[in-house]
C-alpha cells in the first residue's frame, strides 16, 4: 500500500473487497448443508440418510405426541409443518424442552424412527415475564405462541 | 471546516480530553441503572425464569464485539486511503475493547446455553462465526505487535481487518442465511415485530447505552495512549540522534 497514490489504493480496497464478498458467498452457497446445523423433517423425507450415519434433526415437538414410554426412553414426533418424523430418546432433557417448542436432536435414522443421543431446545426469540403469561392463562386468552412455526 | 481537521492529533488530543471522563461517567450511570433494573428490578421469563438476565449482559457485549470490529474497518479504511495515522491508531485501540467484549458474550452465552438449549457449545453457523470473529480479534492484536516499522504494521492489520470484517458481518446476520441453526434469531429489530416485552426491553436499552458509551470512552482513552507512546517514541528517537 505504501507506493501507491491514492486513487491506486482506493482501487485495490474496492477489488479485494468485491472479491471477499464473492468468495464468501460461494462458499457459503456451496457449503450450505455442512454450516446449516441440522436437517428438517421434510429433508429428511426427501432423502433418507443412511442407518449409519449420524446427523441433526430439527423441528418443533409435535402437540400431543410426546409419549413417555417403559422405562427412561421418551417418544415424540418432530414436525416442519409439512413432515414429521418419531423420535425415540433416553436421557435428561434441557429445561425449555416442551410440546410445540423447538428442539434439534442428533442421532440416526433406524427403521424410520429418529434414534437420538442428544437432545437440544431451541429458543424462539420471544421473552414475556411469567406474571403476564399466568394470567393470561388463567383468563383463558393465553395461546402457546409456537401455535404459528417460528423455527425462523 | 471538515470533519478531518480532527485527523490532527494535536486537535485531537485537545478535543477528546474531556470527552473521555465525560463518557466514562455517562457510561457508569447508564450501565449501573441498566444492570441493577435488570437483574433486581424484572420479572421472570415464562420459559426461561430467572436465567432471562443473562440478556442484560449477552446481547450488549455481543452487539459492540462485532460493532468494534465495523468501527476497526472503517478506521482501517480510512488509514489506507487517507493515511491518517491517528485513525490507525483508534483501530489498534478498539481491539483489546473488542476481544473483551466477544469473550464477555462467549462466555454468557454458554453459561445461558447450558440450562436453556441443554449444551454449552454448539458448532451452530452464528456461534462458529463468532467464535472465529475472536480468533481474528488475537490475530489482528498479535500482527500490530509483530511488526515492527509502524505504517507496515498498519497496513497489514488493516488488510487482516478487512477479512475479519466477514465473520464479524457473518456472526451478526449467519441466521439469516443459513436458517437451520440453533440460535435464536435477532431479539431486538427495529422493523420485526416485538419480540422482548417491554419490562425486559427497557432495561436492556439502558445497558446497551451504556456499554456502547464504555466502549467509546475506552476506545478514546486507549487511542490517546497510542498517540502518547508514539510521541514518545519519536521523542527517545530524536535524543538518540542528538546524543550521537
Amino acid at each position: 500500500m505504501k507506493g501507491l497514490k491514492k486513487k491506486r489504493r482506493i482501487q485495490v480496497i474496492a477489488v479485494a473487497a468485491v472479491a471477499l464478498i464473492a468468495s464468501t458467498a460461494l462458499i457459503g452457497y456451496a457449503m450450505r448443508d455442512g454450516i446449516n446445523f441440522f436437517r428438517s423433517p421434510s429433508q429428511i423425507a426427501d432423502t433418507p440418510p443412511a442407518p449409519s450415519e449420524v446427523f441433526r434433526i430439527g423441528g418443533l415437538v409435535e402437540e400431543g405426541s410426546l409419549a413417555r414410554g417403559q422405562g427412561e426412553t421418551i417418544t415424540f414426533r418432530v414436525t416442519d409443518g409439512a413432515a414429521s418424523v418419531p423420535v425415540a430418546y433416553a436421557g435428561a432433557l434441557p429445561d425449555l424442552f416442551a410440546e410445540g417448542q423447538g428442539m434439534v436432536g442428533t442421532g440416526r435414522l433406524v427403521d424410520g424412527q429418529f434414534m437420538a443421543s442428544e437432545i437440544l431446545a431451541k429458543h424462539d426469540e420471544s421473552y414475556m415475564p411469567k406474571e403476564v403469561i399466568d394470567i393470561l392463562k388463567e383468563q383463558g386468552v393465553y395461546v402457546t405462541p409456537d401455535a404459528e412455526v417460528s423455527m425462523n | 471546516m471538515s470533519l478531518w481537521t480532527y485527523a490532527n492529533p494535536t486537535r485531537f488530543m485537545s478535543t477528546t480530553r474531556p470527552l473521555v471522563p465525560a463518557l466514562g461517567a455517562i457510561a457508569a450511570v447508564f450501565l449501573v441503572v441498566g444492570l441493577v433494573w435488570g437483574f433486581f428490578f424484572t420479572p421472570d421469563d415464562y420459559r426461561q425464569g430467572a436465567t432471562v438476565k443473562i440478556i442484560y449482559l449477552h446481547v450488549p457485549s455481543a452487539l459492540m464485539a462485532i460493532n468494534a470490529w465495523l468501527m476497526m474497518l472503517v478506521a482501517s479504511l480510512i488509514w489506507l486511503v487517507r493515511r491518517h495515522h491517528v485513525s490507525a491508531l483508534a483501530a489498534r485501540a478498539a481491539a483489546p475493547v473488542g476481544v473483551t467484549m466477544t469473550l464477555i458474550a462467549l462466555v454468557t452465552g454458554a453459561v445461558w446455553g447450558q440450562p436453556m438449549w441443554g449444551t454449552w457449545w454448539a458448532w451452530d453457523p452464528r456461534l462458529t462465526s463468532f467464535l472465529i470473529l475472536f480468533l481474528f480479534y488475537l490475530g489482528y492484536m498479535a500482527l500490530w505487535e509483530a511488526i515492527e516499522d509502524p505504517d507496515t504494521a498498519a497496513d497489514l492489520t488493516s488488510v487482516l481487518c478487512l477479512v475479519g470484517s466477514v465473520f464479524a458481518v457473518l456472526s451478526r446476520y449467519a441466521v439469516n442465511f443459513w436458517n437451520q441453526g440453533l440460535h435464536q434469531g435477532a431479539s431486538l429489530s427495529l422493523d420485526a415485530e416485538e419480540n422482548v416485552a417491554d419490562v425486559f426491553y427497557y432495561p436492556l436499552l439502558v445497558s446497551i447505552a451504556g456499554f456502547a458509551a464504555l466502549f467509546v470512552a475506552l476506545v478514546l482513552l486507549r487511542t490517546r495512549t497510542e498517540i502518547r507512546a508514539r510521541r514518545l517514541h519519536a521523542l527517545r528517537l530524536r535524543e538518540r540522534m542528538a546524543d550521537a
